[in-house]
């Protein structure tokens, strides 16, 4: 029954809801994006049954590269079964028919929302990402004129400006999510909201990295083996975030931890953020106990 | 006529040892549609020398400025510039980074509005470290230890090293602009109408302030200015400007003392005698 379900709504849209003018379009744009590692290429995002800001630019992506035999995995912020991981992946298997799975290692394609899995990535896997902002000096220079011109002359002063004035004001560099990138030692790059904790798994990754911002129109990607460096002085370097407790379920000590508070009597833990990676390792312990 | 000193010119000094000019400007023209802005506009300038550009606003002074920096684009003419490293080049056919990276060590431009040249938003350390970070520097330290010394240089307090421009005076935040295109010590400096907008004992400390830098540091400065004592204490080479033309240039002294041309008389004569 549920096999005659998906057939009719494969009859009412085309395999991964896109038209296939469109996904060659958005293929095109990835092609020239992981040719120019960290490039911004602009394309003609279309409107998606989805509002911006929830995804439209990284469904347009896992749209158009989608094949019958590929496995899905959707996250967001870490977690499958959030409400835009399971509308997105819901949302594909309507549309496609393809297995999707929570299990980072089966799946040959995964759509995130701000977290790289904490179990390595391996070579044929690719990583769509959510972009809200893809131009990195937005906030310092909004004039996106300008900040192509500063792209094309690799004139990156002002994102150390921005990081100067955090250690003048606060002794440290504040940001903590879409820690800015430097792609294969030219492009200034936004890896999109994801923790600087993940910054690390970008450098010289065996999968393939794609970049979407619907609303933003652009594309870029990471291709695999791609040297990535987290900005930083030379006296005041890149540093992950480091947590003194332990995760409450699983009790990895090396995974990004969230903040759970559970009543209103100051009572909170720390877990995985990663609920397949924290599921496996209790799976994993719980085997050993017995 | 004063000799001065350090540099050792006088009238036609410079020729006389063989010395480059630093500057080269050759048959500027710029039209805005079918107004021209500059018409045929020449001048030579040699490292440790002052030009003051003078005329009335719509004379195309600043138009001529912008032109050498190539912010805009000329119709026709050349800028060659003597550079550190590469020698003599010509500004508009080295490609465009070539170009950012000579305004970026070797030249500096000073904007008449302090807001247009620096950055408003952040502390005046890293306005002065913006240049020094896009050239490369990667060290806190060194940078922040850099900026102070400029502070210090254009007589700023060092305590204000970490406030914002926005809570300095007319006059600090223009000696906050020098401060910064002086960190990468340049050669070769731009202003236009760097004092107006300032009152009278704040503009002359600025000006005793560049006095004193193009002498210590030999700069070369184009000085676009309307104000005719701004050039006499500044200024050894003079250039007074009509509609786009360069009518008559020369020593400031002589100029100021002999004006030939009618218009230059005029504005001569229209200062205050004290």
């Amino acid at each position: 029954m549920d096999n005659t379900e998906k057939t009719s709504d494969h009859g009412r849209f085309n395999f991964a809801y896109l038209d296939e003018q469109t996904k060659r379009m958005i293929r095109r744009s990835l092609l020239k994006a992981i040719a120019i590692p960290g490039y911004q290429v602009p394309f003609a995002s279309k409107e998606m049954p989805l509002p911006y800001g929830w995804g439209t630019g990284g469904i347009q992506v896992t749209a158009s590269i989608i094949g019958q035999d590929d496995t899905l995995k959707v996250i967001d912020q870490g977690s499958d079964d959030t409400v835009n991981a399971v509308n997105i992946r819901k949302f594909f298997q309507k549309t496609t028919g393809v297995v999707t799975t929570e299990d980072t290692e089966a799946a040959t394609l995964i759509q995130t929302r701000h977290r790289i899995p904490e179990h390595p990535l391996a070579e044929g896997q690719i990583m769509v990402y959510q972009v809200p902002v893809p131009e990195p000096l937005q906030r310092l220079e909004p004039r996106s004129t300008e900040t192509r011109r500063m792209h094309a002359m690799a004139d990156y002063g002002l994102m150390h400006v921005k990081l100067y004035e955090d250690i003048t004001h606060f002794g440290k560099i504040t940001s903590t999510y879409d820690y800015p990138v430097m792609v294969d030692e030219r492009y200034l790059a936004s890896p999109s909201p994801i923790p600087k904790f993940d910054n690390p798994k970008l450098h010289r990754s065996k999968a393939l990295h794609l970049f979407g911002a619907g609303r933003e129109k652009r594309i870029y990607a990471i291709p695999p083996y791609t040297n990535v460096e987290s900005l930083g002085f030379e006296d005041y370097p890149f540093e992950l975030q480091r947590w003194t407790q332990a995760c409450a379920l699983c009790a990895s000590t090396n995974t990004f931890l969230d903040e759970v508070v559970t009543d209103d009597e100051g009572g909170h833990l720390f877990v995985c953020s990663d609920t397949n990676h924290c599921q496996r390792t209790q799976m994993i312990g719980a085997g050993h106990d017995s | 006529m004063i000799l001065d000193a350090t540099t050792g010119s006088s009238s036609d000094g410079h020729s006389i040892q063989g010395e480059l000019p630093l500057l080269q400007v050759k048959g500027l023209r710029k039209s805005f549609g079918s107004r021209l802005a500059l018409d045929e506009v020449s001048f030579e300038l040699y490292p440790g020398e002052v030009l003051a550009v003078v005329g009335e606003s719509g004379s195309g002074k600043s138009t001529l400025l912008n032109c050498i920096n190539a912010n805009i684009d000329v119709d026709h003419g050349q800028v060659m510039y003597q550079s550190r490293c590469n020698g003599a080049v010509d500004m508009g056919q080295i490609s465009e980074a070539q170009q950012r990276l000579i305004k970026k060590t070797e030249w500096g431009f000073v904007h008449q509005n302090p807001r247009d040249g620096l950055i408003m938003n952040v502390s005046a350390g890293a306005n002065i470290g913006e240049r020094l970070m896009s050239l490369g520097a990667r060290h806190y330290g060194q940078i922040r230890a850099k900026a102070l010394e400029c502070l210090q240089e254009v007589e700023i307090d060092t305590a204000r090293l970490d406030d914002l421009p926005l809570s300095f005076s007319g006059g600090m935040q223009q000696r906050l602009q020098i401060a910064r295109n002086l960190v990468t010590q340049p050669r070769l400096l731009l202003m236009d109408e760097p004092t107006s907008g300032l009152d009278v004992s704040v503009q002359a400390k600025l000006l005793d302030l560049l006095k004193q830098l193009a002498q210590r540091r030999g700069l070369a400065v184009v000085i676009v200015t309307h104000d005719l004592a701004v050039a006499r204490l500044l200024a050894n080479q003079m250039m007074v400007m009509q509609d786009g033309r360069c009518i008559e240039a020369g020593l400031t002294d002589q100029l100021l003392d002999d004006p030939q041309h009618p218009y230059s008389q005029l504005l001569v004569s229209s200062i205050l005698q004290s």
